[in-house]
């Protein structure tokens, strides 16, 4: 809404009901909670002109006042003298949440959301400083900010802060860099997308056999502590250090995702890898160690082994199952990653990168139908982005690729009981590094 | 007696709200022009074009001018902005969420 601020224009904004809380309270921590904002009913999309037309003519479900006149008047009311008002207003957070009982301790903490709703170790004085005895930093230190969205305001936290949530989610001490790691990204594991967002976290380098990380057999799943509270504190510091992520405010995932309570955190085995670690890919030395965070994983396609005959069919139809806006992350079980070598020829981790690039596509029609691809593609494109813009000059059966190559990504995973691999749908923002949270 | 337990605050630091002013509301929209501005997000148009066929129908005095941001929705246009305070008197924007 800088329009209306910075550019002196008087602007209402249209919602839709669902929203009212998030928009406003995204207002108010911007500075403009009297901006004018009108509501219509929830959905707008996939409805006909006349519906959208009663929408129009009919009451905002909020106000229960007509949608125009709120509209209209939204434009023409003047401001009263505490609206027009400039000024600012501090907001703190105490270091202590409360003193009490172990299960009121449990109880308040669940019922202020600071929690994932499973019981949590209490950060106790004791407890966080001896987490705090897993880095060299300084527990006043600044370790960086986080928001759920774009257009809310990012917050700020120390060293101590992500430590309290390394103790809840019951990480050991050698844990810590990891999960400052983590932190420091930037990339919350809170998201507040429509989409149901969660996120992946890959560790690379030593640190995953210092700390007894799980790269083989069972990786992904319950049976490894490290990987385990590692992922768990990194959702829960993203949504207490981001300033919450409470559904209707500062969460609106419509289907949620199950993969938010720990996010889908293991390590890539290294040692049993053909090519070089994800890692290396990104810049970082063998010997470094590293977490690198995807956001996304709402769509996951697996399969097993790859047939002589039609395996380029089968790895193509999957990948035409994704959305085609987040691009595929290929966790390969070490099996898996052979069979490719053996199938495809691929010498390198990029050549098999590449073959991908080429085979995912899909007719540039059906490609440019996707809402997704209206949402978030189509209109880079037609503000000349490319290679989009040269894709959405496609023929309408033409088949024009659906990802970029740079956003294609293979990490290995895997015990080696089966060929199995799985394509994650997720966006790699950042590998973030370990060592200097030691 | 269940022994008592002081436990730190997990919330990270909000920074500071700085309030500010909205700009001053029009008197009137009779021979204004009014910005429609599609936010590209989920069929927005379609709802600002039955909006602007209202205003076509109820207040024809009003002209309105339907546009979209120049990216997606997550990023700011300020293009967009310099176009509507250049050329218009006020600014519908929809659908937000």
């Amino acid at each position: 809404m800088r329009i209306d601020h910075d550019y002196g224009v008087p602007t209402v904004a249209v919602h839709t009901s669902v929203f009212k809380w998030v928009v406003r309270s995204v207002a108010g921590a911007n500075g403009m909670p009297h901006m004018r904002q009108v509501f219509v009913p929830q959905p707008v999309i996939g409805k006909t002109p006349s519906e959208l037309r009663a929408y129009v003519e009919g009451r905002d479900p909020v106000t229960d006042r007509p949608v125009m006149q709120e509209i209209v008047e939204g434009l023409t009311r003047p401001f009263g003298e505490d609206e027009l008002a400039g000024g600012e207003f501090e907001r703190t957070t105490p270091r202590v949440a409360d003193t009490g009982s172990e299960d009121d301790l449990q109880v308040l903490f669940r019922e202020k959301r600071w929690t994932d709703q499973l019981p949590i170790v209490l950060p106790t004085e004791e407890r966080v400083a001896a987490m705090l005895k897993g880095t060299h930093r300084k527990a006043g230190e600044i370790v960086g900010h986080m928001r759920p969205t774009d257009f809310r305001e990012y917050w700020e936290y120390t060293v101590e802060k992500v430590a309290v949530n390394a103790v809840m989610a019951g990480a050991r001490p050698e844990y810590l860099p990891v999960i400052l790691a983590a932190a420091a990204s930037g990339v919350s594991a809170r998201g507040s997308s429509t989409s149901s967002m969660a996120t992946m976290a890959v560790v690379n380098g030593p640190i995953r056999n210092e700390i007894g990380m799980n790269c083989g057999l069972g990786a992904l799943a319950p049976y490894n502590h490290a990987n385990a509270t590692i992922g768990r504190a990194y959702n829960l510091l993203s949504q207490n250090l981001q300033g919450g992520s409470e559904p209707g405010h500062t969460y609106m995932g419509s289907m949620g995702n199950a993969y938010a309570y720990g996010s889908v955190t293991f390590a890539e085995n290294e040692e049993r890898s053909p090519w070089e670690p994800f890692h290396v890919t990104h810049g970082c030395k063998p010997t470094d160690s590293a977490v690198s965070l995807f956001t996304g994983c709402r769509a996951t396609a697996f399969s097993l082994g790859l047939r002589e005959k039609h395996w380029r069919d089968h790895v193509q139809n999957l990948l035409r199952g994704l959305d085609p806006r987040t691009p595929p992350v290929f966790l390969l079980d070490p099996l898996a990653a052979r069979m490719f070598i053996d199938r495809g020829g691929f010498k390198s981790k990029q050549e098999m990168i590449a073959w991908i690039d080429d085979n995912a596509r899909m007719p540039a029609e059906v490609f440019w139908d996707y809402q997704l691809a209206q949402n978030y593609v189509y209109p880079r494109a037609t503000f000349g982005e490319e290679p989009w813009a040269t894709r959405l000059k496609a023929a309408p059966d033409e088949p024009i690729q659906m990802f970029l190559r740079k956003d294609i990504h293979v990490v290995i995973v895997g015990g080696e009981t089966n060929p199995y691999w799985r394509i994650m749908g997720a966006t790699h923002h950042k590998t973030s590094s370990v060592d200097e949270w030691r | 007696m269940p022994e008592r337990i002081t436990a730190l605050n997990p919330m990270g630091y909000p920074p500071k709200v700085e309030r500010r002013a909205l700009a001053p509301r029009l008197d009137t929209l009779d021979g204004k022009t009014i910005y429609l501005v599609d936010c590209r997000f989920d069929d927005s148009e379609l709802l600002l074009k039955e909006i602007q066929h209202w205003f076509r129908d109820r207040m024809p005095g009003v002209k309105t001018i339907l546009t979209r941001i120049s990216s997606v929705y997550t990023k700011d246009s300020p293009e967009t902005w310099e176009e509507i305070k250049a050329n218009g008197d006020a600014a519908i924007i929809g659908v937000g969420h």
